[in-house]
């Protein structure tokens, strides 16, 4: 038989103990994932434990409350902090979520936080993005029109209006994208969940007249079709927003031209 | 030092430093007029803080009741409470029509009223017939306004193929023997290396500096980086006292319920139950000013009549407005009640209090986003290669205090007023001087320095001095006695910093690092916040002193001017107040009480 092992660096390793202040009483343990491109070494999950007595209740606050006050190396992105930017998105108790709305207690026992899954790491629990930012250029998100705009704004009706709904909210965090295991094994040739989103987001605008060309631009066996209604994307994503809607919409119109 | 950190150098036309709703603009703006330009940024742009503008931008459409740029602009001057250059105003709010049906142009799905034109909704002060009753002035995307905006201008740059560095901290800027601003110094978190960025001009869209003050409605990454960068390079900033706090930021959290929410008929109460503001601005009632409503919530509270165990703060009701209504209109603030609050707006009230939200000083310019230098002769001299937009800027329009719904307006407005001047005064390609010798030395000595710095205090811990001493003396209400500590403080906490202590020394995405440059930043900004408070003498927008309750136009109808200095300490001078118009369309409004 032959065995299969995983490379040696993807091993993740025991971390360092962080122990709370002495007279904490509500203690919650967090197991965080930590990678230090400068060692090279193997990713290791430190442990660290925060006195909820004096900390916020989000995930977010928590791991603030480490940077700031246990250990300032921890490194993270996050700007808002109210669920609009999208930049602290993590793997949280094993889903892909936002650290700043995720309440410390929905989670029960100690709350594990890795980087979004599947992206190369950059540190810690920062994921390199790039990929993914490139695919939603590759749709053109913008709209596009030869009729020349009128002087005053473009007319739309309250209901065509409301067919957006659903789609234009979404942040950009990734969350679903990086929670689709089609993604996961041909992230390079799928366009992924938050991509085909906005795709159908300006097929859907009764604005935009390029409707022919985005259907072509997506009618492929890679950039659509890998969606293979999982619908991990629909149930992990902060916003409550549908992708795996949108692209069963997407399939139906191409559907329906052929 | 350049030797231990090797440098990359980039020629470009335009340098914006900043991609919210300002940079991209003028981004966009400019490449689209054929300059070569780049737009470096610290967070990805759409997680630029714009996204989190919920109510709306204003503009005259007239699309629900009639309107008229003028009123607009003689609200935005009351508002100010007349510390507005009128000049400036007449421009953003003649163009504010425009500027919208292009954003709706652009594809920003805003909502819709029943015949299908851009929704609007009213907003405090916005006033017609020059300020008889409210209009319904804000173009709305249901309350994710800013959101909406944003991702559209990022959308505008795809589609003009503009070039971004993002995740790019601008560090200083380069400055030359002339005065000239000549680029900026950046530094690439994702692989650790500086960039030096030549340029003919340099912009900077850097916003505001809410995260001077421990309890605020801005984003972690709204630090003042811009205003810091402008003030190490012997620039001043302009009328830092006057610091908007927002009536409704959710009690505890800080965070943002929209001002819509009030323009859509909510209201607020005491803990006698009582819809106080009909005693304070018996017209406008919930709808007055910003400032004025803070104070007004302010003083019920100090008078005991606040709500909750603490009786400190106050109620916010949207129930009446009925469950259909909050879904379609405000479905943003819905999910951040339930989130921060626990409340279910369709039931209970939602528990707020005044929170630092929005920074009218900042880097003072004229109408064409050109820095100032002003001197005794000439108030209005430009600094050459340097250009400020948006939030970081003081154009002015927003004087001692902004309406809701002008700050979307001003970022895009005044964002294409710097790509419109660019295109009329710069030429693509055209040679640059070679940049001084050692031009990133400076820069890289501070940067070098607080990477290894290795005192006693933590970053967080200054901070946490820094934020709680503003959010105390430096707040709602101002007096001497509160002012002076207030100053003391922030001025011996600023020293504190040469006594900084980081633990990660790398240079691939150090965030220890990023939030020590920040508090540095921070520490400018509110050091000059500090001392303009204390200086000012009268009451004026929303810098309130309780023993000069008036407002003083024969002494103090001029714009605060600071300059840090090298030692810590802070020169102030002044620039008079535009007294008058842009065109002869409209005639100067002229000082009168502010009631509302
Ligand atoms: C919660 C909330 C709600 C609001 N609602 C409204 C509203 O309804 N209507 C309205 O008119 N206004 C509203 N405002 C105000 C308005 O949103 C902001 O004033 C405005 O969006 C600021 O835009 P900006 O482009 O100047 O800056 P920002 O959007 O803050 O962008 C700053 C940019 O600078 C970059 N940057 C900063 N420092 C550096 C550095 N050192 N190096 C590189 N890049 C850097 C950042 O990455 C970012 O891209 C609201 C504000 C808040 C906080």
């Amino acid at each position: 038989m032959v065995e299969f092992s995983l490379p040696k660096n993807s091993k993740v390793m025991r971390g360092v103990e962080h122990k709370a202040a002495a007279g904490a009483k509500r203690i919650k343990r967090f197991h965080i994932y930590r990678f230090d491109p400068d060692t090279g070494e193997n990713p290791r999950l430190d442990c660290f434990e925060v006195d909820l007595d004096a900390c916020g209740p989000m995930v977010l606050d928590a791991l603030i409350k480490i940077k700031s006050e246990m250990d300032s190396t921890l490194t993270f992105r996050r700007s808002c902090r109210e669920g609009v930017c999208g930049s602290c998105a993590f793997n949280i108790d094993g889903t892909n979520t936002l650290a700043c709305t995720k309440p410390i207690k929905s989670i029960r026992g100690a709350v594990k936080v890795y980087p979004l899954p599947h992206m190369p790491v950059i540190k810690d629990l920062v994921p390199d993005l790039s990929v993914p930012y490139a695919q939603y250029a590759s749709i053109e998100p913008w709209l596009k029109s030869d009729t020349p705009a009128p002087t005053s704004e473009r007319l739309q009706s309250i209901e065509e209006r409301r067919e957006l709904d659903g789609m234009w909210e979404c942040i950009l965090c990734f969350c679903c994208q990086t929670s689709c295991p089609s993604y996961w094994w041909n992230g390079d040739r799928y366009l992924g969940p938050a991509v085909l989103l906005q795709a159908y987001r300006w097929i859907a605008d009764t604005r935009d007249e390029a409707s022919g060309e985005r259907l072509d631009n997506v009618d492929d066996p890679f950039r659509l079709y890998r969606c293979h209604t999982i619908m991990n994307c629909t149930n992990t994503c902060p916003k409550h927003l549908n992708p795996g809607k949108a692209i069963a919409e997407i399939k139906h119109l191409l559907l329906k031209r052929k | 030092m350049s030797k231990a950190y090797p440098i990359t150098d980039h020629t470009y036309d335009c340098v914006v430093v900043g991609a919210g709703g300002a940079g991209l603009r003028a981004t966009f703006g400019m490449t689209k007029a054929g300059l070569k330009t780049a737009c470096i940024t610290k967070v990805f742009p759409t997680r630029s803080h714009t996204v989190a503008a919920q109510g709306g931008i204003g503009a005259s459409l007239g699309n629900m009741d009639e309107d008229n740029w003028k009123w607009h602009m003689y609200d935005t001057v009351k508002g100010s409470d007349w510390l507005g250059d009128q000049d400036a105003i007449e421009y953003m709010c003649k163009n504010a029509v425009a500027a919208v049906h292009e954003l709706e142009h652009y594809g920003v799905p805003f909502t819709r009223n029943e015949d299908g034109k851009i929704y609007q909704r009213p907003f405090g002060g916005h006033m017609k017939n020059f300020g008889e009753t409210p209009v319904p002035r804000a173009c709305a995307a249901a309350d994710r306004t800013g959101h909406a905006i944003l991702h559209t201008l990022y959308q505008q740059s795809l589609r003009h193929d503009a070039e971004f560095f993002v995740e790019y901290i601008a560090l200083d800027l380069i400055m030359d023997d002339e005065g000239v601003c000549r680029g900026v110094i950046a530094w690439n978190l994702e692989d650790g290396s500086i960039h030096r960025f030549r340029a003919q001009t340099t912009v900077m869209a850097s916003g505001g500096y809410g995260r001077t003050y421990f309890s605020c409605t801005s984003a972690h990454t709204c630090t003042g980086d811009g205003h810091g960068m402008v003030a190490r390079a012997g620039l001043p900033l302009q009328d830092m006292e006057f610091v908007q706090f927002h009536p409704t930021g959710i009690y505890g959290a800080g965070v943002l319920i929209t001002e819509g929410a009030r323009g859509e008929g909510g209201y607020l109460t005491n803990a006698n139950g009582e819809r106080f503001m009909e005693r304070y601005a018996p017209n406008a009632k919930d709808l007055a000013s910003r400032d004025v409503v803070s104070r007004a919530m302010t003083v019920e509270i100090l008078e005991g009549r606040g709500v909750g165990d603490k009786k400190d703060h106050i109620n916010l009701h949207l129930e009446h407005l009925g469950p259909e209504m909050l879904a379609e209109r405000l479905p943003g603030i819905s999910e951040s009640s339930k989130v921060f609050a626990g409340v279910d707006l369709i039931r209970e009230p939602i528990p707020v209090i005044p929170t630092a939200h929005y920074n009218m000083g900042g880097i003072p310019t004229n109408i064409h986003g050109e820095v100032l230098r002003p001197t005794a002769d000439d108030p209005e001299a430009t600094c050459p290669g340097l250009m400020a937009i948006g939030e970081a800027a003081c154009v002015s329009v927003h004087g001692a205090n902004r309406l809701g719904t002008n700050s979307l307006l001003d970022i895009v407005v005044f964002g294409r007023a710097a790509a419109l001047r660019a295109r009329d005064t710069l030429k693509a390609g055209a040679e640059q001087k070679p940049l001084p010798e050692g031009s990133a030395e400076q820069a890289l000595d501070r940067f070098d320095t607080l990477r290894h710095a290795a005192g006693s205090k933590p970053t967080a811990v200054i901070r946490d001095e820094m934020q709680q001493t503003m959010q105390s003396k430096v707040a709602v209400f101002r007096d001497e006695k509160i002012l002076t500590e207030g100053q003391a403080s922030i001025d011996a906490i600023k020293a504190s910093q040469d006594d900084i202590a980081i633990k990660d020394r790398s240079l691939v995405w150090n965030s220890d690092l990023v939030e020590a440059l920040e508090l540095e930043n921070l520490l400018t900004c509110a050091q000059a916040t500090v001392h303009g408070a204390l200086n000012r003498t009268e009451s004026r927008g929303a810098h309130a002193r309780d023993d000069y309750p008036d407002r003083n136009d024969k002494d103090w109808m001029k714009h605060t001017v600071t300059w840090t200095e090298p030692d810590h300490g802070v020169k102030i001078t002044y620039r008079p107040v535009h007294t008058w118009t842009l065109t002869d369309e409209i005639e100067y409004v002229v000082p009168k009480a502010r009631v509302y």
